[in-house]
């Protein structure tokens, strides 16, 4: 882990910006790789008074277990509401739910609700004010407890070992 | 059959697949009642729609062109950016025009706080 210094602010986002950077400009010629970090130093420099303070990733190796959890769970919820849209039989069960959350970084809670976005049949709609809760509208739900835990198991107890342990 | 019959009849797969998908999506849009429900599919079955094409693509010009292309890699990644903001963003001005949503949904949604709405300004997050 690289810590941050006065110049370099964003370690990680300067990494990600150089390496979108050249695999946008599909080479590895010294004058892209001088412009690229270039911008990756100056980008955030002029941006970082607007990021929360990152938390650190205290386990990277379950960080990629839970990104392939995510993507394979992408699969499924696609097959799922695709199914449910086709199916004229399917009866909808359409509900709004309240989610107490247990995560208290911002950017932990963001990366929650996007989780919840783009998996089974959810959306998140809006986050409390105090950010304690959110509101997830679901289109077909059978037991709230049961979304509840399920999300709270798969998606929200994993970050929180990830990010805040 | 040679490797490059059964590389396209893959990259075809991929293609219509991504365009089942993507339809269904926009068949949601129409087909759905409420503004809440029409919200699923354009976040859910169009990534999917839109991630077969994209690996058709990097499949199909890898190909040609013999060497690793790895763009769509980028798109895919922009579009898990923003595909949840956008939708997060359109479902609390859903909130706040307080739209009807079908009977049968079970739960409320939650009544906006004044600073939510406007009516009083946000505090600011460090006081």
């Amino acid at each position: 882990m690289i810590t941050p210094r006065r110049w370099l602010p964003l370690p990680l986002l300067s990494i990600l910006l150089l390496v979108v950077w050249l695999l946008m400009a599909r080479s590895i010629a010294p004058g892209q790789i001088l412009l690229g970090g270039g911008l990756a130093l100056l980008i955030p420099l002029a941006t970082y008074r607007f990021w929360d303070a990152q938390p650190h990733v205290a386990r990277p190796g379950l960080l990629l277990r839970f990104v392939a959890r995510v993507l394979g769970d992408i699969l499924i919820a696609n097959i799922q509401v695709a199914w449910l849209i086709i199916n004229p039989r399917q009866r909808m069960r359409p509900a709004f739910v309240v989610y107490p959350l247990m995560l208290e970084e911002r950017f932990t809670i963001t990366l929650l609700a996007s989780t919840i976005s783009l998996t089974p049949g959810t959306v998140s709609a809006n986050l409390r004010m105090d950010g304690k809760s959110l509101l997830i509208h679901t289109l077909d739900m059978e037991d709230e407890d049961a979304l509840i835990e399920t999300i709270r198991e798969r998606y929200e107890r994993p970050l929180k070992e990830i990010y805040e342990c | 059959m040679n490797f490059f019959v059964i590389l396209e009849g893959v990259i075809a797969f991929f293609l219509i697949a991504g365009g089942i998908f993507a339809f269904i999506g926009s068949l949601g849009m129409a087909h759905l009642r409420d503004f809440y429900m029409r919200l699923h599919g354009p976040t859910k079955a169009t990534t999917l729609g839109i991630g077969c094409i994209l690996i058709s693509s990097m499949l199909y010009f890898s190909t040609i062109q013999s060497e690793p292309v790895v763009q769509e890699m980028l798109i895919t990644l922009f579009l898990f950016i923003t595909a949840p903001v956008s939708a997060h963003l359109l479902a609390k001005t859903g909130l706040h025009l307080k739209l009807k949503h079908v009977p049968k949904t079970r739960g409320k949604p939650v009544e906006l706080h004044r600073e939510e709405v406007g009516e009083k300004p946000v505090p600011h997050p460090e006081q």
